[in-house]
């Protein structure tokens, strides 16, 4: 059975449209690892009763050789997509019990096209956080281990859920989203792949909102095929949503061709970044290495405004924020704390539900946007973006990809940072950048840190152009050629 | 000074105030689905009901803007001569209400869709001002908290939230709560003219914001006070003079005028402070990051302007040039689209000053003593018009005219069919008038004698002769005949 | 510090959190060194920049003005702490 669970999502959906295996023999074993890696904390809600049912669903639309693209695949979902009748939380106390009566556009396409969800996946609370721990249900343990530790680590966030049960094999890919980030430094922890597609590539609608203007959808996967054929599902025009980009949806799997002869590959200098560890910087030139043997050109190029990245991001996305989430007022839905009168019930409410990462940045984001700091905090961060989108714009009138690391370490331990928000902010360097200028970018497994935890590359494309970072992305995988596993220590 | 202004001063103990006023008018869009989600706008439904998930802020929900409701503002701001802004930005104004389910009111704050423009008001004693426009823009209605229904908790129904208003915004012109009263009066007119508002301020479809301070004449102006949600004309008038007078007296006797919100007392007619909004304020505007600027062409704006109906202004003008009515009359028939259409009909087959009296005169009168409006006339134009012509043909005076029309009145008839069924019409038989008028000098010698003595008892033996004709005698046979046989001249 | 303890109280009310005396001087410390962090962006000469209003160059996209939506009062008030006869339950507002 549990052979399986080691099928990537491409050869276990060949083999089921080839009746060789069937759902519900593919999801019973999900459903059986998911049940067995509790210690790992990365489901906050299974829903095996209904991954069966519909597990048996696709088996019978598969018997009629009917059946979608993703038909009768099992997947985790991460706990911001709302699902129908399926507690959605955002991983937040103030969302307690919230049942929604609809299901976001996303994860409905993902049904549509056969998919069978195992349950909902464990996120920093509103996904606000790069390590999964400010989640309401508890931090999330990375399945992987540093060679003879037995250090409890953090797989990364916000989509820690996602990424720790992909690397576990407790579900065969999951959804996440990304602000900052948190698609590809979880997947760069867990060894896995993960896509943040070009912003307004996936509808948002139905998706619990930390920053409208960066959050994306996007999968987290074992293989860059895989990432491939769940991003087409994920993808699409919706009339629901005013950011969402009415393009056609290419074929990505159809991008894989493994032939990136020719292609311009450029190395942004500023992400050099001062205290950065040599295995990185080694990891990083073995890339440019691979990459230049499969026939890209190199360029050197310049993105000025890198460095201001972060502290931009770091306005912009809790001033929306603390708007987003005023709408947690304990009247309509979650968590009530019931007070002397109206103000007394929203300020109770609030203290108690959100946890103390959310406020501070509701906090902050109530700072800068309130009168007298607006100019100077708000309208100064989004004119730096104007700056970052202007640099990649020059770049990439001179190469079609880029190349960086995607974290600026390996997994840390759960705890480690929990203290000091400014270090753990520093986690999305190499991330932000990309959202803030609305930019698709790709994270894959592409070595080992000496002790023996798995390290990313990023890749980051032009607005709208996924295909030439997944036909990258596959380049870079095949000659990476990573196929390191964790121990399952986790296993009940 | 001119010596209206100098009219419109108030007096109080240290010598003459001028009041000064500008308002700020919310008038609901005539659209039949929300601003930014697909449910009702009509009025009366049950709790909730027309309610969607957007405007109820579920989790991720998110708005897309309604056409019509774009359409309607652009059609709006022409109507006011106005400045259309082809790319103005929606806002999010930040801050906690129950009935705000969002947490923030989504309006246009620093680019609204509409710049400056102008209105020309009709004073009494057909005096025009004109009165400047600020701006206008788009914003979202809030629900509406019901806090009578139970001892300790208030209801929220969310119906009007997310329907779509504009804000018009006046300069502070107006000096008198006439001017400002005439001001709301045109507005509506001109809004119902255009058909982007229905104009009721019973249902809520119109309310003002009233700001009022006072100066002496020449002095700068006065600190303001903002009287909110003020919902009828009548009440405009009633909390200007209270809330001028209120603080006229506090200024002379020694204090100071705070700058604050308050909120006009329907019952007590006095404005009162409103206490839960003393805290100071800080809406936290910043561009609203699910949407887009909102931009279109100069196109669609000309699309617009060529469907535009005639307005009050130019309609007032064209009555007066056409139809060669007073000032006055053509600003009564033009004050309602309806009345101005019902005039217009009547008058294209009928005299058109006859019809702008008779519109003005007996039919309002009847209308207004029947309490109805001109939509539920039980007569119509065309009857009217008949009416009017039987006078002008000589088939009834219009004494009997007067007669007819209160049947007509009743019974909803034709005027020609009342007529001809009571034998109403105007006898112009010479053969007829004449032996009843023997009949009225034989029957009294006496008077007969008189006359010759004093001429103008001719009145006398006319309104004798018509009694027993039942009116029906053409009066100017009667006064030639009489004139003739007593031998007096008719033209006294 | 750029943060005070008062603006910890007056930031906090407008977010509508309650926030404890001991909670005060350890947010001020937090929100400063944060602020304090993104002071560097003033380094940066924007004078002539644009503020950045979409990474996407569209216009906003419209709808028809046709009901799709309503008559779902169950769903609307379904999670509600306090629903009553299809209304939100709140405590008494006073105006």
């Amino acid at each position: 059975m549990t052979d399986l669970t080691k099928l990537t999502l491409a050869e276990a959906r060949d083999k089921l449209k080839a009746k060789e295996i069937t759902s519900s023999e593919l999801t019973g074993a999900y459903i059986k690892e998911m049940e067995g890696a509790r210690a790992l904390n990365a489901y906050v809600l299974e829903t095996a009763e209904k991954a069966a049912e519909m597990a048996k669903a696709s088996d019978a639309r598969l018997q009629k050789g009917e059946g979608g693209p993703l038909e009768g695949i099992p997947l985790g979902i991460k706990d911001l997509f709302c699902t129908e009748g399926v507690r959605t939380t955002a991983c937040s106390h103030i969302l307690d019990g919230f049942t929604p009566t609809y299901e976001s556009t996303v994860t409905s396409q993902l049904w549509r096209d056969g998919a069978v969800m195992l349950g909902k996946l464990n996120n920093d609370e509103f996904a606000m956080g790069s390590s999964n721990e400010t989640s309401y249900y508890g931090a999330v343990t990375n399945p992987w281990k540093g060679k003879g530790e037995d250090k409890a680590l953090v797989p990364g966030g916000s989509s820690g859920g996602s990424s720790a049960a992909v690397a576990a094999r407790t579900a065969l890919a999951a959804t996440a989203t990304d602000t900052g980030g948190s698609i590809r430094q979880p997947a760069a922890f867990t060894g896995t792949v993960g896509i943040k597609p070009t912003y307004g590539r996936c509808s948002r609608w139905g998706i619990v909102a930390f920053a409208s203007s960066l959050d994306q959808a996007g999968p987290i996967t074992r293989t860059v095929k895989d990432a491939a054929i769940m991003l087409k599902s994920m993808s699409g025009h919706d009339p629901k949503d005013s950011t969402s980009v009415n393009q056609p949806v290419p074929d990505f799997e159809k991008a894989l061709t493994g032939d990136i002869k020719g292609l311009k590959v450029g190395i942004p200098r500023e992400y050099r970044v001062e205290g950065m560890p040599e295995e990185i910087e080694k990891l990083w030139a073995q890339g440019i290495d691979w990459l230049k043997a499969a026939g890209a050109e190199i360029v050197d190029v310049s993105l000025p405004h890198t460095k201001y990245a972060l502290p931009a991001y770091y306005i912009v996305a809790p001033a929306e924020a603390s708007s987003n989430l005023a709408r947690y007022d304990g009247v309509r839905y979650g968590l009530r704390v019931e007070g002397n009168d109206i103000t007394d019930m929203y300020e109770k409410t609030r203290a108690a539900g959100f946890g103390a990462e959310v406020k501070r940045r509701v906090l902050i984001g109530t700072y800068v946007l309130s009168a007298g700091y607006y100019d100077a905090y708000y309208i100064k961060a989004q004119k730096i973006r104007t700056l970052i989108a202007q640099d990649f714009k020059q770049a990439y009138e001179k190469v079609d990809v880029l190349l960086t690391p995607t974290a600026p370490s390996d997994a840390f331990g759960i705890g480690e940072k929990t203290d000091d928000p400014l270090s753990m902010y520093l986690n999305d360097v190499f991330t932000v950048t990309v959202n803030l200028a609305g930019l698709p970018g790709i994270s894959l497994p592409a070595g080992l840190s000496t002790r023996g935890l798995p390290l990313g590359l990023q890749l980051i494309g032009r607005a709208f152009d996924e295909e030439t970072l997944l036909r990258t992305a596959g380049v870079l995988e095949e000659a990476a050629g990573f196929n390191a596993e964790p121990d399952a220590w986790w296993r009940a | 000074m001119t010596q209206e202004a100098a009219s419109k001063l108030i007096e109080g103990a240290t010598g003459a105030w001028e009041v000064v006023i500008g308002l700020e008018v919310h008038a609901q869009i005539s659209s039949n689905a929300k601003l930014f989600s697909g449910a009702s706008t009509e009025f009366g439904a049950e709790q909730n009901q027309n309610v969607s998930l957007v405007d109820a802020a579920m989790p991720g929900m998110l708005p897309v803007i309604n056409k019509k409701c774009v359409e309607q503002a652009v059609r709006t701001g022409l109507g006011l001569k106005a400045q259309i802004n082809l790319r103005s930005v929606f806002d999010r104004k930040n801050y906690f209400y129950p009935d705000l389910p969002q947490g923030y009111q989504i309006s246009q704050y620093k680019h609204p869709i509409v710049g400056e423009g102008e209105v020309l008001i009709d004073l009494p004693g057909g005096e025009m001002k004109t009165v400047g426009i600020e701006r206008l823009h788009m914003e979202q209605d809030a629900g509406k908290s019901v806090h009578d229904q139970h001892p300790s908790m208030s209801f929220v129904d969310l119906n009007r939230s997310g329907v779509a208003l504009m804000e018009i915004v006046t300069k502070p012109d107006m000096r008198s709560s006439e001017e400002a009263q005439a001001f709301v009066r045109k507005l509506r007119a001109i809004l119902r003219y255009l058909g982007t508002c229905d104009g009721n301020m019973e249902q809520g479809s119109m309310r003002a914001d009233v700001n009022v301070s006072v100066r002496k004449p020449g002095d700068e102006f006065g600190t303001r006070c903002e009287i909110k949600n003020v919902n009828s004309i009548r009440f405009v008038g009633l909390a200007i003079e209270y809330e001028a007078r209120r603080q006229i007296d506090l200024i002379e006797d020694g204090g100071t005028v705070d700058q604050e919100t308050r909120l006009f007392d329907i019952k007590t007619g006095k404005t009162r402070s409103m206490r839960s909004k003393e805290e100071a304020h800080d809406y936290r505007y910043f561009p609203d990051p699910d949407l887009l600027p909102l931009v279109f062409s100069q196109e669609w704006v000309d699309e617009i302007a060529k469907d535009l109906p005639e307005l009050p202004d130019e309609k007032r003008e064209r009555f007066i040039r056409e139809y060669a009515l007073s000032p006055y009359d053509a600003s009564v028939l033009v004050s309602e689209k309806a009345i101005a259409s019902f005039y217009e009909e009547v008058a294209e087959t009928s005299d058109p000053k006859a019809a702008a009296n008779w519109v003005t005169g007996d039919f309002f009168g009847a209308l207004n003593k029947a309490g109805l409006t001109i939509e539920s006339s039980p007569v119509s134009a065309k009857q009217l018009s008949e009416l009017i012509k039987l006078i002008q043909d000589g088939t009834i005076s219009g004494r009997i005219a007067k007669e007819v029309f209160e049947l007509m009145f009743d019974s909803g008839d034709d005027p020609a069919k009342i007529v001809e069924e009571k034998g109403l019409r105007q006898v112009t038989d010479t053969g007829a008038i004449e032996k009843a008028v023997d009949e009225v000098i034989a029957a009294n010698p006496d008077k007969v004698e008189q006359v010759k003595e004093k001429p103008k008892m001719i009145g006398w033996f006319v309104g004798q002769v018509m009694k027993s004709t039942s009116g029906k005698a053409n009066p100017q046979t009667v006064n030639e005949l009489l004139a003739e046989k007593l031998g007096v001249s008719s033209d006294n | 510090m750029s943060v005070d303890q008062n603006t910890v109280r007056h930031i906090a009310r407008l977010a509508r959190i309650a926030v404890t005396d001991e909670e005060v001087a350890p947010l001020a410390k937090e929100l400063s060194s944060i602020l304090d962090w993104v002071e560097q962006l003033g380094e940066v000469n924007t004078d002539n920049v644009e503020p950045m209003a979409s990474v996407e160059n569209l216009a906003l996209p419209m709808r028809e003005d046709v009901v799709t939506d309503g008559n779902i009062q169950d769903q609307v008030t379904k999670n509600a702490p306090g629903a009553d006869d299809g209304f939100f339950a709140v405590p008494k507002v006073v105006e």
